[in-house]
């Protein structure tokens, strides 16, 4: 397995979570909707977690590995408490759609 | 260690305290708590204990956790005026600030990059709740989802940047990677990108402009004590987390990455003072005046010598006491005006309160940074050590910002001091507010006496 990975110059891996990554900003960026923006962000730090184990198999050690849980362990946390904010505001004004979350401005 | 230990397990003691009913003895609990983890913090200084190469509580981790501390113990006694009235969720409310809490303490002693993300994390997670706590209210929940979605976004940013330093370094201990930039010939160009990631993730926590535009939302939207702990103690964890990643590990690089500092904190600058003059809310007002502050703090980190770590830390104490005087008068007045917290609603306020109008003003000039307050002696300081190390341009712009700051902190004196027809009527102020009161505008005018306390510190 570890002859397969290293087989791919780093270098695709770099730009295939680049990719993902960009693909994540944008999406949280011109996204409406709450819960596709958390997707987009999911989709970013699963890039980040790509992009980890890539370069922990390069550099032969497995901190990033375990790094990659800690990530994993987080962004349930952060999904959960997301999830249960999104539901306080459907509950309140029946949309997800962000462009209804206008009551704070200057 | 033993205070992050004692710090959980005083939020796990929280969060049971409604299921086996000993509510009214929690605040005392926790206030002997923090007393205790300051007390253990005290006891290490000087060691520079290591804890598995992850965390390590030198003399700069253990100052800032116990100012990170002690400005929770004043928001904890400010909590017990501000929630007597509800009892349902509030030992929930308390384990998610203690939680948060030590979120803090492992931003300021982190010695890995692990537990510099775990460290903003449990900071921030538990936020996300408290600035929902309010839930039946709209602008609450709109807060909550807004720091929500833009505190996941910067987290992903971390993250990307945490992984391209270790694809370069192969590691992800502070120490690693600093024996790293100093001693390879060719370093990629990803590991540059990893470090501009970096600062975008950091500035998005410490509300810098161009990434601020969350705060004032946030800050106005969240229940006010929740503000409280905001502008005070996650700004400061996030500013020592910033300085110590950045002073330890890529000192050497700083030609590199300090031009996106400097026009940060110009930008910053400019944008907080110039939005600030307009607000009609001085709750929105007071966290424009934060972005601000967190301009002058970036010139610090630009300007990193061996003092800027004191400078912060005296900066940063100073803020600390003002920002607390401030909301907690500001949450004396609201409850008295249902709520509001325009600029007119303090008018009258020095009749019938002369006491809190004057620890208000206190306040305003210490953020504006007149002399002799604890603020005036943060940004001379700052400005000197600034001017020292041939910044003094950088200075100039600094000190018109101060100028242009002091209109709106002296408009809220104006207001105290003018009389109306629906003026706020003569209130007494509850113990636990005094008390806090004593304590901030001690500080304020004790720093700004005899200044020598804190600074020779670090």
């Amino acid at each position: 397995m570890k002859e397969v990975v290293q087989g791919i110059p780093l270098n695709y891996y770099l730009a295939l979570s680049t990719v993902l990554f960009s693909i994540g900003v944008l999406g949280v960026l011109f996204r409406r909707n709450a819960i596709i923006i958390l997707m987009c962000v999911e989709l970013m730090l699963n890039s980040v977690n790509l992009l980890l184990v890539a370069f922990s198999a390069f550099h032969g050690d497995a901190k990033a590995q375990v790094f990659v849980f800690f990530i994993m362990i987080v962004a349930a946390a952060e999904v959960a408490v997301g999830l249960a904010l999104m539901v306080l505001i459907y509950r309140n004004i029946k949309s997800l759609d962000i462009d209804f979350l206008n009551k704070l401005k200057w | 260690m033993k205070s992050i230990v004692l710090l959980s397990l005083l939020g796990v003691t929280s969060m049971f305290a409604g299921v086996f009913n000993y509510r009214k003895l929690i605040l005392p609990i926790i206030l002997i708590g923090l007393a205790a983890a300051i007390g253990l913090l005290a006891d290490q200084w000087g060691t520079n204990k290591v804890f598995f190469e992850m965390a390590l509580f030198d003399n700069y981790a253990i100052a800032f956790s116990c100012l990170l501390i002690s400005v929770a113990f004043l928001i904890f006694t400010l909590a017990l005026y501000h929630y007597r009235n509800e009892s349902d969720i509030v030992t929930d409310l308390y384990a998610l600030f203690l939680f948060a809490l030590t979120g803090g303490v492992l931003m300021t002693s982190f010695n890995n990059l692990v537990m510099l993300f775990l460290g903003i994390e449990i900071l921030s997670i538990p936020l996300y709740v408290l600035a929902g706590s309010r839930r039946a209210d709209l602008a609450s929940n709109e807060a909550a989802l807004k720091y929500f979605l833009m505190g996941a976004f910067a987290t992903g940013f971390l993250l990307f940047g945490i992984a391209l330093v270790y694809g370069a370094s192969g590691t992800f201990d502070m120490a690693g990677i600093a024996a790293y930039v100093q001693n390879s010939k060719e370093i990629p160009d990803f590991f540059y990108i990893g470090i501009v990631l970096l600062i975008v993730a950091l500035l998005f926590k410490v509300s810098a402009a161009p990434f601020h535009f969350w705060a004032p939302d946030v800050y106005q939207g969240s229940p006010v004590l929740v503000t409280t702990f905001m502008s005070t103690v996650v700004k400061i964890a996030a500013f020592a987390a910033f300085l110590r990643l950045f002073n330890y590990c890529f000192t050497p690089l700083s030609g590199y990455y300090d031009i996106i500092l400097i026009a940060a904190a110009i930008a910053t600058l400019l944008i907080g003072n110039i939005t600030a003059l307009y607000q009609q809310s001085v709750k929105r007002m007071l966290a424009y005046s934060g972005i601000s502050h967190a301009g002058y703090l970036l010139i610090a980190l630009v300007v990193m010598g061996a003092s800027a770590t004191s400078v912060v830390f005296f900066y940063s104490a100073a803020y600390a006491a003002a920002s607390l005087i401030a909301f907690s008068v500001l949450t004396a007045v609201m409850e008295n005006k249902e709520g509001r917290e325009s600029f007119e609603s303090f008018k009258g306020l020095a009749k019938n309160n002369p006491l809190l109008a004057l620890c208000m003003s206190i306040a305003m000039l210490s953020l504006a940074g007149i002399p002799p307050l604890a603020g005036f002696f943060g940004k001379y300081f700052l400005f000197a050590t600034a001017i020292k190390d041939g910044f003094l341009w950088l200075v100039f712009v600094a000190i018109f910002n101060s100028l242009v700051s002091l209109y709106y902190y002296l408009r809220v004196i104006v207001n105290m001091y003018t009389t109306s027809d629906e003026e706020t009527p003569a209130f007494k102020p509850n113990y636990a507010l005094v008390v806090m009161l004593l304590i901030t505008v001690g500080v304020s005018l004790a720093l700004g006496f005899y200044p020598d306390l804190l600074m020779g510190l670090l």
